[in-house]
């Protein structure tokens, strides 16, 4: 479903910012895999799902979606292959436009927009629906702006648009690392969900080690912009929190410097 | 000070707010809706006005030389737009650089700074004539309503449309539009034309009003533009929630804007000022926003509400 071909990313290159964010990095997924991602500050998570989503494009290598390579297509074009929730509550929505709009604006991803009208009555009994189960309250609510919400309720309203139209690619980047435990937990319960529910493949990056082993049927592990870690299948299913600590130090000869993971 | 010198003046002003005040929708759309200050409009503000003179001039239809006095506007925008998505300047660089070639343009459309029309020698649609003593239907505050009302109408649909849609995600969260496989770019260059042709009607129908376009009548647009969204924010935005009625509530803050200086004036301030007056007042407004934020905020308790 997703391919990544050798691809690396430099920062600032030429300036004393320098920074290998991607060092020739190929995965390959197949179609739905759910693949957790975790590793240190700075060690590619973000970047390589950035890479995926186009926000720049990479220095080398190739990206293929489902067969379909999209290293040169722009951040709108590879939208209508994925589906995205961000780390920051606000990023992933229109605060002052309405919960109904929202939904509408990514019922339309992929698609043209026309001059017909942005939201049709059949789409508002559609939403009132699939709000009710996010469990949040959220379908009475159809045209309330999405500024009055909570973080919780944001992410899920993200998680819900990002599938709305099924993506061929799930990217969550940390999305629930902004939220309470509590919230986190329900996000994280809705994530499971909806990627069961529509068997999405799914790239999720996390800072907590055990949402990592919890969650999805295959762990990667980055640092320094590599992938050092590739954990899957039955390993995966034994995985703990202690011997994934003991495979880093071995793989990279480091002590894993991250409290928040260890804590989580 | 005469009262009834001020009561004569007023219709002549409520005139020319409802005509700014479709310049003043223009400045809506990029301000509040494209979260962009476009500085091109000083420039446009001058530019239909001479497309539309000269065509007259030349003997075209007062219908199709605002057009293309409209037509003109977003080929301004167009500029802009260019200059910022496709040539990287930030905003209000671009806006800016397009306003001073404008002047320019201007200067060489209408071949001096200035060009008069006779309202007894041309058909014109609105003018300062046209205010007293006319049939309902030709009266220029009669004529100018409909048009607005006809625009917010059609802005209203407009902007309820998918694409219209589009565009109001564009401005308020960018981001999220390109996850949502929106070209912000493009978005961005088709919201500066449209905001720039109903800057440039405005100016055509102002240049007939007064009967001359001049180089120079568009000098401080912008202010005047930004007073009128934020006086009508201010007066009418607790009770104009619906997107029409806010465009509405622009054109209301366009009045209020010209019927405050008509009394400014009529109380004997010094014109020369005027400018300066403007400009403070928008400062003022612009900076409450800013100042309630900063030093009358409530502390608000961190983890968010118990609802998820």
């Amino acid at each position: 479903m997703l391919s990544i071909q050798n691809i690396s990313k430099t920062f600032n290159p030429g300036t004393i910012n320098e920074k290998t964010a991607l060092n020739d990095v190929s995965l390959h997924l197949e179609d739905g895999d759910f693949v957790t991602v975790i590793g240190g500050n700075g060690a590619g998570k973000s970047t390589l799902l950035n890479a995926v989503a186009g926000t720049w494009m990479v220095d080398e290598g190739q990206i293929l979606i489902d067969g379909v390579n999209v290293t040169k297509l722009p951040e709108h074009k590879r939208a209508a292959y994925l589906g995205r929730v961000f780390q920051d509550p606000m990023t992933g929505t229109a605060a002052t436009m309405e919960i109904q709009e929202n939904l509408a604006l990514a019922e339309r991803r992929g698609k043209r927009r026309s001059l017909r009208p942005g939201i049709t009555k059949q789409e508002r009994a559609e939403y009132k629906e699939l709000l009710s189960m996010l469990g949040l309250g959220l379908e009475s609510r159809l045209t309330a702006k999405v500024g009055l919400l909570s973080g919780g309720q944001r992410q899920a309203l993200t998680l819900l648009m990002a599938t709305l139209q099924r993506p061929k690619l799930l990217l969550l980047d940390e999305h629930t690392a902004a939220l309470d435990p509590k919230t986190a937990a329900k996000v994280l319960e809705i994530t499971d969900l909806i990627v069961n529910r529509d068997h999405l493949t799914t790239l999720m990056i996390t800072h907590n080690m055990k949402d990592a082993i919890q969650h999805g049927n295959r762990l990667i592990m980055m640092n320094e912009g590599k992938i050092i870690l590739d954990i899957k299948g039955e390993e995966k299913k034994k995985l703990t929190v202690k011997n994934l600590l003991d495979q880093f130090e071995k793989v990279s000869g480091e002590q894993f410097a991250n409290d928040s993971a260890l804590l989580g | 000070m005469n009262i009834s010198t001020l009561i004569n003046a007023l219709p002549g002003a409520c005139a020319q707010g409802l005509v700014w005040g479709i310049m003043a929708i223009g400045v809506y759309i990029t301000y509040r809706i494209l979260d962009i200050a476009d500085l091109t409009v000083d420039g446009t503000m001058a530019t239909g006005g001479a497309v539309c003179i000269m065509m007259l001039m030349s003997g075209h239809g007062i219908g199709i030389s605002m057009l293309a006095a409209t037509g003109a506007g977003m080929l301004a925008g167009l500029v802009t737009g260019l200059l910022h998505t496709w040539m990287g300047i930030p905003a209000i660089l671009a806006g800016i650089l397009t306003q001073l070639s404008l002047y320019s343009v201007n200067l060489k459309i209408m071949g001096k700074s200035n060009q008069a029309v006779n309202v007894n020698n041309y058909d014109l649609l609105v003018s300062l004539r046209y205010i007293k003593g006319v049939p309902l239907w030709q009266n220029t505050i009669f004529i100018v309503i409909v048009l607005t009302i006809v625009l917010i109408a059609i802005l209203y649909w407009f902007f309820g449309t998918e694409y219209g849609a589009s565009l109001r995600a564009t401005g308020c969260n960018p981001s999220m539009s390109r996850a949502q496989g929106i070209n912000t770019n493009f978005n961005k260059v088709i919201g500066l034309m449209l905001s720039n042709g109903l800057v440039a009607l405005s100016s055509a129908l102002l240049a007939q009003y007064q009967g001359f376009a001049d180089v120079n009548m568009g000098r401080g647009a912008i202010v005047i533009g930004l007073a009128s969204v934020i006086i009508g924010e201010a007066i009418f935005g607790k009770i104009f929630r619906n997107f029409a009625l806010q465009l509405l509530a622009v054109s209301f803050g366009a009045i209020i804007y010209y019927i405050v200086l008509q009394v400014v004036i009529w109380m004997g301030i010094d014109t020369d000022l005027l400018k300066l007056l403007s400009a403070s007042v928008v400062a003022v407004f612009l900076a409450v926003p800013y100042w309630k934020e900063k030093y009358f905020s409530k502390p608000v308790k961190k983890g968010g509400s118990q609802n998820a």
